[in-house]
């Protein structure tokens, strides 16, 4: 196992940053237009109507119309019933159905139906991705994950992650994940892909990745599309492809417990569909998509069942419209 | 008084500014959500300041600093520099650190505490030079901005007052912004005297018998309010005592041992604030002589009054550029900034940015698109400060 420490220990000296080590923005407007790159900001919404305007307003003020760093900002939505769309719009984001876009293809409700459909509508050769429900939004929510991209080109793929405020003491800061990452996906990287522990919140729904990673990755449609990529792109290009960058903190509304178990489910399944993928795993049985969870009044005891079925989406380089639209 | 001719406001010149300051709606907005985020309790503005001293820095101002009261400064060089220009906002808002300071955008609003008191106005303050870029006005004058610390309760505009008694720069003329109300125009402060009285039990309270014991401290608290009511309703309307706040107690049943009153006199004669005082004083004092209760009193803040008077050039300057944008104005004497300045005899303004709800409630709102009425009200009133033809 030393030698994955070993790994470990340098890949978190090396490709784990501080937003703070790109506090120089001019320096970094510099460097991406030297770089020739272009950079699409893509947030993913259904029913955000109360936090969608402050993000779209920070990153349009601090990341185009200060510092030029991001080329377009757009708001790819599964169908909200509120006013997310209008707020964005009105503030000057790009707005798309995820129904309207590729529609020969169909629509699958589900966040990594929006993210797959991003790379196909976008036109940036990054594209950073921002979830929605960020209370505490800051430019650097965008810039530090696009940074690493941007100085080093080796770098393909750049996770966020946060102080939690739990127990500080003395020097040491918490260092830990949400609790589905704590209690499933980091066990299960333990077991399986070790290296990839080093990720601190490898569910976190802020990164950024190069164009020509994405075209390759297939998407699950739902819960299991972050850990999907890590496991994919890690077969691929191994750990010195990722980085993370620590924004220290984010404000965000908090998910029940049951909720929780939904998206654990979703995420197990993705799991060990690569295990299959990957011959890690022999004999598995065929797996189903229903999700059992009980509930109790008084005495009588209910269950609750949920179809829970993680639809992939192939890569998007075997598309042929996306080919012809990017001149791939 | 000035002897310039005051002609009507060319009505196409300013709505042309407004239109033309929409271009800086994200930035402007952008810093009211980074504004309204951060906690600044009076005393306790570092974070706020420091953020107006980054929008300072980027806007290439000259001579940023923080002074020992914890203001903020930046200097926008004028062509000649012959006359300094002050635009000031205060930065403290009335909530706590550990308040939530979220802020919320919605279509047409933002929401959130102390938005309208004042992080909208410092907002405008760290947007004022993109906005004098934006529409390529160069003044002739020294623009100085300055976001003003402890203006709030016990701070008693410790951070203006310090200012103006150390600034080594003569301030020829300024303005006050206040994130709410668009249409107020604030010339005159009123002459203000604020006080905390404390009525506290000193002997063991009775177990049981609170309720009917005329001596406690919340039959005291009533007594003492109902009086000073009663002073009030003898004053003139252009008196007023106002209570803020009482405070006693922590539960159902437990007789309060000590309770606090917040008041203010306000009025624009000064010696009835200073009458009404020494009324006070020994009404509190005669409280005291009862048996188990000890009460005293602290004045905490006095403001003397002043008038730049409602035909002075700017004052109409302001106005007409209201007409000109269909806003019709209000004249609303101020206990704020305002009154530092013009006891200095600085002829001043203050100016509200836009309209909004809630002041003060968790729930405060401000109007976004009347915003750019506000800015284009104070540009105007800006460049006719520039011309300097007006004195007190």
């Amino acid at each position: 196992m030393s030698g994955i420490d070993d790994r470990i220990a340098r890949w978190l000296e090396t490709n784990t940053f501080h937003h703070s080590e790109f506090w120089d923005m001019q320096e970094l407007v510099r460097a991406k237009k030297e770089a020739g790159l272009t950079i699409s900001l893509c947030i993913p919404t259904l029913n955000e109507e109360t936090t969608i305007g402050k993000e779209i307003i920070v990153f349009k003020s601090e990341l185009m119309d200060r510092y030029p760093l991001i080329d377009e900002i757009a708001v790819i939505d599964s169908g909200s019933t509120d006013r997310t769309l209008e707020i964005a719009a009105s503030y000057g984001a790009d707005t798309y159905l995820s129904s309207e876009i590729l529609p020969k293809h169909g629509f699958r409700p589900g966040k990594g139906e929006n993210l797959w459909k991003a790379i196909y509508q976008l036109r940036g050769d990054i594209i950073c991705y921002v979830d929605a429900d960020i209370k505490n939004i800051h430019a650097k929510f965008a810039s530090a994950l696009v940074a690493p991209l941007i100085y080093r080109p080796e770098i393909q793929y750049v996770k966020a992650f946060y102080d939690r405020p739990l127990a500080l003491s003395d020097d040491m800061r918490p260092s830990g994940g949400g609790r589905v990452t704590e209690i499933l996906v980091r066990p299960l990287f333990s077991l399986f892909f070790p290296e990839l522990t080093a990720l601190i919140q490898p569910l976190s729904g802020e990164y950024a990745v190069r164009r020509e990673v994405l075209e390759k990755l297939p998407f699950p449609i739902g819960y299991g599309v972050e850990t999907s990529h890590l496991i994919d792109l890690y077969q691929l290009s191994g750990l010195d492809a990722f980085a993370q960058t620590d924004l220290d903190s984010r404000v965000h509304r908090n998910q029940s417990t049951a909720d929780l178990g939904k998206m654990s489910f979703g995420i197990l399944q993705s799991f060990l569909d690569r295990l299959k993928t990957y011959g890690m795993a022999k004999d598995l049985p065929e797996l189903h998509g229903l999700f059992r969870q009980f509930q109790a009044e008084g005495r009588r005891y209910e269950q609750v069942t949920r179809e829970i079925f993680e639809e992939e989406r192939p890569p998007m380089i075997t598309l042929p419209e996306y080919r012809e639209r990017h001149g791939r | 008084m000035g002897k310039r001719t005051i002609t009507a406001k060319p009505r196409e010149a300013v709505l042309a500014h407004r239109d033309k300051l929409k271009n800086l709606r994200e930035i402007l907005f952008a810093n009211v959500v980074m504004a309204g985020e951060i906690p600044a309790p009076t005393g306790f503005e570092r974070r706020i300041t420091r953020f107006l001293s980054d929008r300072f820095t980027e806007c290439g101002l000259d001579n940023i600093s923080l002074d020992q009261a914890g203001n903020v400064a930046g200097v926008l060089s004028g062509k000649t520099g012959g006359r300094n220009l002050l635009v000031a906002a205060h930065v403290d808002k009335i909530w706590a650190e550990t308040a939530d300071h979220t802020v919320s955008v919605g279509v047409g609003r933002m929401s959130g505490r102390g938005l309208a008191d004042n992080s909208l106005g410092a907002a405008v303050l760290a947007t004022l030079p993109l906005i004098l870029a934006e529409l390529e006005i160069e003044l002739d004058s020294n623009l100085i901005l300055l976001g003003t610390t402890r203006s709030f309760g016990r701070g008693n505009l410790r951070g203006m007052r310090f200012f103006l008694e150390n600034s080594e720069s003569e301030i020829h003329s300024a303005l006050c912004l206040e994130g709410i109300d668009l249409g107020r125009l604030s010339f005159s402060s009123l002459g203000m005297a604020r006080g905390e009285i404390t009525v506290e039990q000193s002997s063991p309270l009775d177990e049981g018998s609170e309720g009917g014991n005329p001596s406690g401290v919340v039959a005291v608290l009533s007594e003492l309010v109902s009086a000073m009511l009663q002073i009030n309703q003898r004053e003139s309307p252009a008196t007023r005592i106002l209570i803020g706040s009482i405070e006693a107690g922590s539960g159902y049943s437990v007789p309060p041992r000590s309770g606090l009153v917040r008041f203010e006199i306000r009025s624009l004669d000064a010696g009835r604030v200073a009458r009404i005082e020494r009324e006070i004083v020994a009404l509190v004092e005669s409280f005291s002589g009862r048996a188990g209760i000890s009460s005293r009193i602290e004045m905490i803040a006095h403001r003397q009054p002043g008038d730049l008077g409602s035909k002075h050039p700017l004052v109409r300057e302001a106005r007409e550029t209201l007409e000109a944008l269909g806003i019709e104005s209000r004249v609303e004497p101020s206990v704020s900034e305002l009154a530092s300045l013009l006891e200095k005899r600085i002829p001043s303004l203050t100016l509200g940015v836009t309209r909004g709800e809630n002041r003060h409630s968790p729930q405060e709102s401000i109007y976004l698109d009347p915003i750019f009425d506000g800015l284009a009200q104070l540009v105007s009133v800006l460049q006719f400060m520039d011309t300097g033809d007006f004195s007190f």
